[in-house]
């Protein structure tokens, strides 16, 4: 028993000369002290103050926090961060890492997957920020949409044209409001559309005749330096290839398709008033891509982008794992008739599942911090859906106005988020070593 | 100022940290042997340009002056220094807020007797009103900015069959609008992205719209955004923004457009549209992003009166304060209030000043004379950029107060209430002491 305690003493005391200790240990405690301590215990104390720092204001910053919409939109961003983002990047680093072991150019393969973490956030942020360009000549992933996407589907003959007028715009296209019986003529004068883009085989448009059993007409671009609205002028031109549609009673008749000259016929009709249709396909807008950075969809974008950086990291901790598991394990399963599947599941796992959990952990905190990429991906006008805690302090504190008392109140919730994470870890470390 | 980009700021600020600014060497003068140091935005080329403005100082005086440019930190950076006891001789502050709560706390000084009989001789009265707080003159505005200027490109217009007429009232600009889209150009590129851009478009509107009056009332929130002048003014804007054919992009392509961006749809590979709104400055995206020339196919035209309204101009500018009262001090801010220290920097080009004092010969091309020449016109109707007046978190924010509301307005231009409603509400909390 004594001997027992006087062991444990001896762990306890700091030696022979505590003085010296203390000496060797100032250094530390002071940097520690001027730099972490200090400036937590001010923070949490400037957070009962307010936006000038002379007024006592108690918790009415802590209140502001969780009453202000913004911050309630970082919350919950925050939360999806913390779901996603951590179990996304273990399991992605562990399936790779797993996959790498096997292989032969292993450590170069994990190098290259480690390299995005050599690079800092504010630059990876760029870099994403310009992979997600709405326009395709600029971002690569929907330029990589609009040409998949064209592969499949031809793009329309006259994106963006529109009749100038008497016509009623509906899902299948545009219908003339006025009906034309056989023997009639229709004119259809467009606009929205550059002559500079029109088919070098356009020919200027001319009046068609009435006559006969036909419905006869010209589609034009209603467009010209003095051109009168409505009418045909002598500079413009007829719209090429163009699909018409003759309806009777809502159903379509006929079908046609426009010449050079933008003529078209409907020939051997029938009695009957007919309308024109001009079906939406000829002016559907080009695919463009999504519109990544927009308001719904910057959130996984940004996590995406967070994810590409840190998978790196958590392979190589993870092989380093992989490395230190009895290789005699994983040979007796196999021995003992178990698949490959059932040994990553029932062997490798469980014998990983120490580093997974730092891992996990050490993302986790390093997520509820995230900052930059928020800060440079999101354009202004989504920066509020994009919003995290880390960006709406420094938001409150420096970016708008200056309130850093309401700045450490959320310092100080951002910490307390933080520190069971922390602890968890500190503790897992301390239990390790001994 | 706001539209120098973050990176530059952070630049400056490291640049400012490590204390590198660079400092004109002295000549023989009476005031050999002395010194000052100057605070401002700048960096890069207008650095150098402002920096032969101190050189032109220097050799007058024999004084060395020593430059340090903030970038947008600026207020962050003085604040800084007059905390820490030991403020620049003289700032460049381009927020009027900044420059009232310097004055009010006593930081900088009132100008000296000859400065304000300077300021007196040039410059229309109301930047003498502007310059001042209680009643006394502390601010010499040096370098302003135009942001009534609306810049398209010639050839959008030819190719659009269209002649190129100048549109002086807003209806006929909205007509010249619609004719450019029935042509297949989209009309006018909107910097959505960046909420400043929509704080311009507004205040232009409003100012034309509501009045001089009512402008300044609004900006000092003696009016509220609820009142029906703001209503007029977003009403007539809904009438450009709610034409999705007149909007490169449509409401969500405009709100991914950041300013850079919109300037190069007007006049880059490949032309998207026809015409971009934003104050003199655009001129120099122009000249560094495109090969289209300032003053050949690019140029520009006032932004339209507003129901008959009479010319006026939205400004934004750089103040000159002094928060040292000695000799050398005082010479420089006598400097920068004289004709003689704008004219080496407008002959240099980017610059344009509010100085009657300076011959329009001095500016390097007819853009910039003309372009400063719009200011000195508009006389007492030019007023200062309403979201700089407000309070940053307000005004300066982004994705918060009137640049978000905005943005959200420009995605939905028939929620006028609601944009309204959230001006209003943003404004109390934002104004409250």
């Amino acid at each position: 028993m004594t001997h027992a305690l006087r062991g444990r003493r001896s762990v306890a005391e700091p030696g022979r000369s505590p003085g010296k200790a203390v000496l060797f240990l100032l250094p530390a405690l002071l940097i520690l002290g001027a730099l972490v301590v200090y400036p937590l215990v001010y923070s949490l104390f400037r957070s009962f103050f307010d936006a000038s720092g002379s007024r006592f204001v108690g918790l009415s910053n802590y209140v502001e926090t969780f009453t202000d919409p913004r911050t309630l939109i970082a919350f919950r961003n925050n939360v999806i961060w913390v779901v996603v983002a951590p179990v996304a990047v273990t399991c992605l680093g562990l399936i790779l890492a797993v996959l790498t072991e096997r292989i032969r150019w292993a450590t170069a393969f994990r190098l290259i997957l480690f390299m995005p973490m050599a690079i800092s956030l504010f630059a990876s942020g760029i870099i994403f920020r310009l992979v997600y360009e709405e326009d395709p000549e600029r971002g690569v992933v929907n330029a990589a949409m609009v040409g998949v996407h064209d592969v499949f589907a031809s793009p329309s003959p006259y994106p963006g044209a529109r009749p100038r007028s008497e016509f009623d715009a509906s899902e299948d296209g545009y219908t003339g409001t006025a009906t034309v019986s056989r023997g009639g003529v229709v004119s259809l004068p467009l606009v929205g559309y550059s002559r500079q883009q029109l088919p070098d085989s356009a020919r200027p448009v001319s009046q068609p005749e009435a006559g006969g059993t036909e419905v006869r007409g010209a589609v034009w671009l209603d467009v010209s330096a003095g051109g009168r609205p409505g009418q045909i002028d002598p500079a413009e031109l007829g719209l090429p290839g163009l699909t018409v549609e003759l309806l009777r009673d809502g159903a379509v008749v006929s079908k046609t398709m426009t010449g050079d000259d933008g003529r078209f016929t409907f020939p051997d009709l029938g009695p009957g008033e007919f309308s024109v249709r001009l079906p939406a396909d000829n002016f559907a807008l080009p695919f463009r891509g999504l519109t990544w950075l927009g308001p719904t969809l910057v959130t996984p974008v940004i996590i995406s982008s967070w994810i590409w950086i840190m998978t790196g990291f958590a392979i190589t901790f993870i092989a380093a794992g992989l490395s230190a598991i009895p290789r005699d394990a994983l040979e007796a399963a196999r021995v003992d008739g178990a698949t490959e599947w059932q040994v990553f599941k029932r062997v490798t796992v469980p014998l990983l599942a120490p580093v997974l959990l730092t891992v996990f952990v050490t993302l986790v905190i390093n997520v509820l911090k995230i900052f930059e990429l928020v800060f440079v991906i999101a354009p202004g006008s989504v920066q509020e859906e994009a919003n995290v805690l880390a960006l709406q302090m420094w938001q409150v504190s420096f970016g708008s106005g200056g309130d850093q008392g309401v700045g450490s109140a959320l310092a100080i919730i951002l910490f307390l988020l933080v520190a069971p994470a922390m602890l968890y870890n500190i503790r897992r470390f301390r239990r390790e070593r001994s | 100022m706001k539209r120098r980009s973050m990176i530059a700021a952070l630049c400056a600020l490291a640049f400012a940290a490590t204390a590198c600014g660079a400092s004109t060497a002295g000549g023989d003068g009476e005031l050999k042997g002395q010194s000052a140091d100057i605070i401002g935005t700048w960096s890069g080329e207008e650095q150098v340009r402002f920096e032969k403005v101190l050189a032109a100082f220097s050799r007058k005086t024999g004084a060395q002056v020593r430059y340090t440019g903030a970038g947008d930190e600026l207020p962050t950076v003085v604040q800084t220094r007059v905390s820490g006891g030991t403020p620049p001789s003289v700032a460049l502050v381009a927020q009027p807020g900044f420059a009232a709560q310097l004055a009010k706390s006593g930081a900088i000084k009132p100008v000296s007797a000859e400065v304000e009989e300077a300021v007196g001789d040039n410059y229309a009265p109301i930047w003498k009103t502007l310059g001042s707080f209680d009643k006394k003159l502390y601010g010499v505005y040096f370098k302003v900015a135009n942001k009534s200027t609306v810049w398209y490109n010639r050839k959008a217009f030819e190719d659009a069959s269209l002649s190129v007429e100048q549109p002086a009232s807003w209806e006929k600009f909205l007509e010249t609008s619609r004719a450019l889209a029935d042509a297949g150009v989209p009309a006018v590129s909107v910097a959505g992205a960046d909420g400043w851009t929509l704080t311009d478009w507004f205040e232009n509107v409003y100012l034309r719209s509501a009045g001089a009056e009512n402008y300044d009332k609004l900006a000092k929130h003696e009016l509220s955004w609820t009142d029906p002048s703001v209503r007029v003014a977003l009403q007539e804007l809904a009438k450009l923004f709610g034409d999705q054919r007149l909007i490169e992009g449509g409401a969500s392509g405009a709100l991914q457009t950041e300013f850079p961006k919109s300037v190069t749809n007007v006049f880059g590979e490949p032309r998207k549209a026809a015409m971009v709104f934003e104050g003199d400055f655009v001129s120099g995206v122009i000249n560094s992003s495109t090969k289209t020339v300032v003053g050949g196919d690019a140029t520009f035209f006032s932004f339209p009166s507003v129901n008959g309204s009479a010319p006026a101009v939205v400004t934004g500018g750089d103040m000159a304060v002094q928060f040292k009262d000695d000799e050398v001090t005082n010479e420089l801010m006598k400097f920068l209030a004289s004709p003689e220290a704008g004219s080496v920097w407008a002959a240099e080009g980017g610059f344009l000043s509010a100085s009657k004092g300076i011959e329009p010969a001095s500016y390097p091309d007819d853009v910039t004379r003309e372009l400063a020449q719009r200011i000195l016109d508009a006389g007492d109707n030019v007023r200062f950029d309403l979201s700089d007046l407000t309070p940053a978190a307000f005004g300066g924010s982004k994705g918060t107060g009137m640049w978000k509301a905005l943005q959200d307005f420009l995605a939905d231009p028939k929620k006028i209430d609601e944009t309204m409603e959230r001006l209003e509400t943003a404004a109390v909390k934002a104004y409250a002491p």
